[in-house]
């Protein structure tokens, strides 16, 4: 049995070097972490060609701990369903969210008779009929949720010319770069909560005076913070303030909530799978980790008599 | 160096077959995965039920819905339609089996059973020739019900097969009247 | 079965060449990644065949499509996680298949043959590969497309008409993404029959082994089954073990968050990286920022970086080493592992912004692995002295065994590397 764990470990070992090659490409900005180093900084501004930008984003999203990290990942279906909330009842003005339909939504713990419900407060244009006309007609659970603007040139029209991102995919879509080594560690910890660590960074981080340094680069109309990763400022102004959205269950009304419920939601969008494919992994590890031991048993005892 | 050659066989024999064992158990259970990909996805199966408007149908009229990809006669018979099928014996159907699937499987093929619950004017029926697929025209043959012109397969007023190569009956797939001028299939 | 031998026969050759054929008995793990990779392509073309069935290709609809597969399809995402993993678990596979087969001198005489199908495999799985990444259709998709086509266009006079045809417009589109899908559903099962090939030249040779000694009598071998083919499984399942970790825990971890975006034309990702495994042949291509002669520098980095492939095939003719295992060649060791180190130096820096001292320490990188295939090897092979080789692989595996052979006290400290 000992021999069979150094050969794991000797094959991990053998994996790491190449592994740490192949994560490469998450290590663009291995020194924002060390504090922003003006050389790097410059660096990276030059490929842009401004000359004195900084390293964006200014911070680093702080990591948080969320139910579905880990191998045990799972959902925590009331935090979600509050993460629902707020996505219809702020989120969804501007935001669209086209790939998730209504029926997904029994995966937050919702029965049939609730999705229909929550579907048919919905509006949601069908057609065309026997006239050849398009009509309006009330959600059924196979519909996706309706965009706010008819096309991606309406949104931008409607939003000073940055349209409004689509969440259906957005906390897959964006990620903290992970410097070295850190990224290494990440192989062992599992870390895959780049993008709900972003969200909930960035909602969070409004208010805060600029520094100096980047005082002069934000526009008028756009709104400084620091946690935003292409620029100092962006064009949605704070979209949550404490009270905003009314919890039921006694969950605290404050905007850090809404963003870690909203963050959560988003990653259920995302990755609606999650929870199934780490139960699934689960087994799948402990059948090959047993299959292997065999092998190595039967391995041994093939080999006993020849010395190799 | 052969592995044949040592003492205690049945520790051996026991070692190698609980790891064959193993292995194809799991190439096995890999296998599903790739089998069950295969079945209709979860967008499809949320389109297994629809909604249709009735309202427009009049004493004589049908009209053609769309459900899982196949089209459903929605007809309300006229009262001469009715009596012509409810005239006919159970003896004289070549099948005699109901193939609706609101009923029990084994219910006997009586325009009774084959029309709609309580609504014994409204036949609702998939309208796939129960031989190889084609679709049947309404109002015609010699039964005045409908005629498959691929392989002259002949169905009564109720759908019931009676003459030509089809075995069954048109299948009657669930649906109910969830109000006087809607039905919801599936 | 003897009916059927008697009219093909299969089966005798399948019991001559995975069961009765003889490998050395001194193999160690290094050896299995050949089997690990065939069946890593066997579970590429299962799981790619099976994704075809939903995947649409038409720029339109295909980003949705693979959406529809990770959300709608029954196990979608696990075949879709599977298939895009297991391709860079094939390149770790096939890069310590490689080095392997560097550090053993697996190329040399009679193996050239054998080591050429080699180089010819890799070089179709880059391009399935590459053209397997642009399907999803993401932004990372649609501009590693566009810069890599683009590297046809660095030849003078034909570059612009080469580049238009393999586009099959003036901007990557619809009749790229459809051409890239027919030709990366028909490479793998060219890559298939070149395996076969590879195989094929194997079995007429025979397998190197740790010491460089060739097989010289009956002792020296062991039957293929049982004893390779258990390893071999052993070894698989010790690969899947990790395979299955990244699939199920970290699938996204090689992969890149704006690949998540849909392809726009108009939008360039902030830092376009290719995929892992391609960034040491990236930061070849952008150590080049200077003119040579009548050759511009872009045209000099894809002729480096094409050349830094092309230069394998030549390796057999290059080495003029009479040794054949690096474990009795004291000063080329070194030199191996410097390559080693300067792969994965050329790799981080391909992953880097190409500014400040980036495109300098990249040229280093490069110059070192060209040196290392067009000076040091051919160099080293006629000033070294080796270790002694021991008479024949059974004294090396005894000597290691304390069994006794007198000459073999270097084999037995070498042998077991790897």
């Amino acid at each position: 049995m000992t021999k069979l764990l150094s050969a794991l470990l000797a094959f991990g070992l053998m994996a790491m070097p190449l592994q740490a090659a192949m994560a490469q490409d998450k290590t663009e900005s291995a020194a924002a972490s060390a504090g922003a180093a003006s050389k790097d900084a410059g660096q990276d501004a030059a490929a842009e060609g401004h000359a004195e930008l900084p390293h964006f984003p200014l911070k680093e999203p702080p990591e948080l701990s969320w139910s579905f990290a880990g191998p045990f990942g799972h959902w925590d279906l009331g935090q979600l369903q509050r993460g629902l909330k707020v996505y219809k009842e702020v989120c969804s003005a501007c935001h669209s969210m086209r790939l998730v339909a209504f029926r997904n939504l029994k995966a937050l713990g919702y029965s049939d008779d609730q999705v229909k419900a929550f579907a048919a407060q919905y509006t949601v244009k069908d057609g065309p009929n026997g006239d050849g006309e398009m009509f309006d007609r009330p959600g059924i659970p196979s519909d996706y949720f309706p965009s706010p603007f008819p096309n991606h040139e309406a949104a931008a029209a409607a939003n000073n010319g940055a349209a409004p991102p689509d969440f259906s995919l957005l906390a897959k879509a964006r990620a903290a770069e992970r410097g070295f080594p850190t990224f290494l560690f990440d192989l062992v910890t599992q870390y895959q909560q780049g993008g709900p660590d972003y969200i909930h960074a960035l909602i969070t981080g409004y208010g805060q005076t600029p520094p100096k340094s980047v005082e002069h680069l934000i526009q008028d109309g756009t709104y400084y913070n620091p946690y935003f990763m292409s620029g100092p400022a962006l064009a949605m102004p704070p979209p949550l303030s404490d009270g905003q959205v009314e919890y039921t269950d006694g969950t605290p009304q404050t905007v850090d909530q809404y963003a870690r419920d909203v963050a959560a939601f988003m990653m259920w969008a995302a990755e609606p799978h999650l929870a199934e494919r780490k139960a699934t992994g689960f087994v799948t590890m402990i059948f090959l980790i047993v299959f292997a031991g065999l092998l190595f048993a039967v391995k041994r005892r093939v080999w006993a008599n020849t010395p190799h | 160096m052969s592995v044949n050659d040592t003492a205690e066989p049945n520790r051996r024999d026991f070692l190698y077959i609980a790891t064959g064992t193993v292995g194809a158990v799991g190439v096995a259970v890999a296998a599903w995965p790739f089998i069950d990909q295969m079945n209709p996805d979860a967008a499809t199966l949320a389109l297994a039920e629809i909604d249709v408007d009735v309202s427009q149908i009049t004493e004589g009229q049908s009209i053609t819905a769309k459900w899982r990809g196949k089209p459903v006669f929605i007809r309300q018979r006229t009262a001469k339609e009715v009596e012509e099928a409810k005239a006919v014996a159970l003896t004289a159907l070549k099948d005699p089996i109901a193939r609706n699937a609101n009923l029990p499987s084994d219910a006997p093929a009586t325009d009774e059973n084959r029309a709609a619950k309580s609504k014994e004017a409204w036949l609702v029926m998939i309208g796939v020739c129960t031989h190889l697929g084609c679709i049947p025209l309404g109002e015609s043959g010699p039964y005045n019900g409908w005629f498959c012109p691929c392989h002259g397969s002949i169905y009564d007023t109720a759908g019931r097969i009676r003459q030509g190569p089809a075995p069954e009956n048109m299948a009657i797939p669930l649906f109910k009247f969830t109000s006087d001028t809607n039905i919801r299939i599936g | 079965m003897q009916w059927l031998d008697a009219r093909l026969p299969l089966p005798r050759l399948m019991y001559d060449s995975f069961v009765a054929y003889p490998v050395p008995r001194n193999l160690n793990y290094a050896y299995t990644f050949g089997g690990i990779l065939a069946i890593f392509l066997v579970l590429q073309i299962l799981t790619g065949v099976v994704l075809a069935m939903h995947y649409a290709a038409n720029s339109a609809i295909a980003f949705d499509s693979v959406e529809k597969i990770m959300r709608d399809v029954n196990w979608g995402w696990l075949l879709r996680y599977m298939h895009a993993n297991g391709a860079s678990f094939f390149f770790i596979a096939v890069y310590v298949h490689i080095f392997r087969g560097l550090y053993y001198g697996s190329y040399k005489a009679p193996r050239e043959v054998l080591w050429i199908l080699g180089v010819i495999i890799f070089l179709l799985m880059m391009a399935t590969a590459f053209m397997g990444y642009v399907l999803p259709w993401g932004q990372m998709s649609f501009w590693g497309a566009t810069v890599i086509t683009n590297f046809f266009t660095a030849f003078p006079l034909i570059g612009d008409p080469i580049h238009a045809l393999l586009l099959g417009g003036f901007a990557v589109d619809n009749a790229t993404l459809n051409r890239f899908f027919s030709l990366h559903y028909l490479l793998p099962f060219m890559i298939a029959g070149v395996v076969v090939l590879h195989v094929w030249a194997l079995h007429v040779t025979g397998q190197t082994n740790p010491t460089g000694v060739e097989v010289k009598s009956s002792k020296d071998t062991v039957p293929f089954t049982p004893h390779a083919t258990i390893k071999d499984g052993f070894a698989m399942a010790v690969f899947l073990i990790v395979f299955a970790y990244m699939v199920f825990y970290l699938p996204n971890y090689l992969g890149h968050a704006d690949n998540y975006i849909e392809a726009n034309p108009l939008k360039t990702p902030a830092h376009i990286v290719p995929e892992w495994y391609f960034l040491p042949f990236y930061a070849m291509l952008r150590a080049i920022t200077f003119n040579i002669g009548p050759i511009d520098s872009k045209l000099g980095g894809v002729l480096v970086m094409f050349g830094s492939i092309l230069v394998l095939f030549f390796v057999p003719w290059l080495d003029t080493s009479r040794i054949r295992s690096t474990a009795f060649r004291p000063l080329y060791k070194i030199f191996f592992w410097i390559l080693v180190a300067d792969c994965i130096f050329l790799g981080w820096l391909g992953s880097q912004p190409a500014e400040g001292i980036y495109p300098a320490l990249a040229l280093v990188g490069t110059i070192y692995y060209f040196s290392h295939f067009l000076i040091l090897l051919p160099v080293l092979g006629l000033i070294e002295t080796p270790l002694k080789l021991p008479g024949s692989i059974t004294e090396a595996v005894l000597a290691k065994h304390g069994g006794g052979g007198t000459p073999s006290g270097a084999a037995a400290k070498a042998e077991t590397r790897g």
